[in-house]
């Protein structure tokens, strides 16, 4: 499993692997916003949550195509499959490496992201916290949306639309409790709820993308 | 040496909900090669894939010791841009086995080792992918067109690692259409292709 996770994250790293792919489009979406909505600070700070929280999550959804695909078509996920590894470990180790290489450095990054959106300095640590919380939460659901399209050509669009309504309630509570954090409320609602969503996904998610994985391999 | 390794009973199996073959039985025992012939799309990958335990038999039964088959597709599940070593270590330490050397060895691979998979010819690649085998340690191979693109040395090289692998107690399953020069028997898959069945017909009809 350890071998696997080196991997994938080498993969990732070497070229072609998408490594800052995730990266440079959650700057580029969060250097945009300003020009497009204009620099009134009093405007930035109030969308600041929600469009940190909007580009983590596109730039998520930006490699998770990839998650499985590249293992289906040089044959190492027929391999992986008849190897002594359970394959509900696969898809979470997989999931593991996905998020080591774009919801980690994502979650790093945002603070710095985040002065560009004048998100006050309070805020900034409630910012990494739900960042660190609830994007596993999207690795491991993106990974079931990969593990269900794995046999598709071009299956990125299906992808999108089975994993983003999955999204919403990470969403919807990782971008509130930044807001209220940001407001000097306290935010231990939305992040005790945030912090449930990611523990039921890991818990239940690896389940249905192993059998998904299962059928698409037949 | 009596109990067979791998053992198929009236086993059907369907590709793209397809009955292809059925009533597939067959032994095998340990030392013992069997080889798969038959014409294309007769259904030898379906039949490995379906013993290999990636789909399900549509009936009959498969017994066979839990996690003893290591199997080789058509692709060979190499990643490009890692270095020849580093792909076989990552299955080594996988199935749990300590050492490459001893399967880059085997398969000519040794002065490729730090060469990036990418920059192999299609044969080097399908040595890798055989070396595979090696470090799996497991009894039963199944190996679908394992000589695909090898040249004749290295045709001759896999057939005397088979050899030795057979001699070590281990079977070969082997769907191929060359001659290996293996002391095995023959099994033609197109025997068991199901005799036409209405429904199957009308589909087709419609189709």
């Amino acid at each position: 499993m350890i071998g696997l996770l080196k991997r994938d994250v080498m993969l990732a790293m070497r070229a072609g692997g998408g490594f800052g792919l995730a990266l440079a489009f959650f700057l580029i979406v969060v250097v945009l916003v300003p020009f497009g909505v204009g620099p009134e600070r009093e405007v930035l700070a109030r969308i600041a949550p929600g469009v940190l929280w909007l580009g983590a999550l596109l730039a998520c959804l930006l490699s998770l195509d990839r998650l499985f695909a590249t293992d289906y078509e040089d044959g190492s996920l027929d391999l992986l499959a008849t190897a002594p590894v359970p394959l509900e470990g696969v898809v979470l180790t997989k999931a593991l490496a996905h998020w080591i290489t774009t919801g980690l450095p994502l979650t790093i990054v945002a603070p710095l992201l985040g002065a560009l959106l004048n998100l006050p300095g309070e805020a900034a640590g409630a910012l990494v916290l739900t960042l660190l919380v609830g994007t596993p939460a999207l690795s491991v659901l993106g990974a079931f949306g990969a593990a269900l399209t794995v046999g598709l050509k071009r299956g990125g669009l299906l992808l999108s639309l089975l994993v983003l309504p999955l999204y919403v309630p990470t969403l919807i509570f990782g971008a509130d409790a930044v807001r209220r954090a940001s407001d000097g409320l306290t935010a231990t609602t939305p992040m005790l709820l945030l912090g449930l969503i990611t523990l039921g996904t890991v818990a239940i998610v690896p389940f249905a993308a192993a059998g998904a994985l299962r059928v698409n391999l037949r | 040496m009596t109990t067979p390794l791998l053992s198929l009973t009236d086993v059907a199996c369907t590709r793209g909900g397809l009955r292809i073959l059925e009533g597939v039985t067959f032994d095998l025992l340990a030392g013992e090669a069997l080889i798969l012939r038959g014409p294309n799309g007769s259904g030898k990958t379906t039949l490995l894939r379906t013993i290999a335990g990636l789909q399900p038999p549509e009936s009959g039964t498969i017994a066979a010791e839990p996690e003893c088959i290591a199997y080789a597709a058509h692709a060979d599940g190499i990643k490009s841009t890692l270095s020849v070593a580093e792909n076989l270590e990552f299955w080594a330490g996988l199935f749990g086995t300590a050492s490459i050397d001893e399967a880059l060895a085997a398969f000519d691979l040794a002065a490729l080792r730090s060469r990036r998979a990418q920059s192999l010819s299609a044969g080097q690649k399908r040595r890798l992918g055989l070396a595979r085998l090696l470090v799996t340690g497991r009894r039963i191979w199944a190996l679908d067109e394992p000589t695909v693109s090898l040249d004749q040395s290295a045709v001759s090289l896999f057939a005397e690692r088979v050899r030795r692998h057979l001699d070590d107690g281990g079977a070969a399953l082997v769907a191929t259409h060359i001659d290996l020069g293996l002391d095995a028997r023959t099994l033609d898959v197109s025997e068991f292709k199901p005799a036409r069945v209405a429904t199957g017909a009308f589909d087709e009809s419609f189709l």
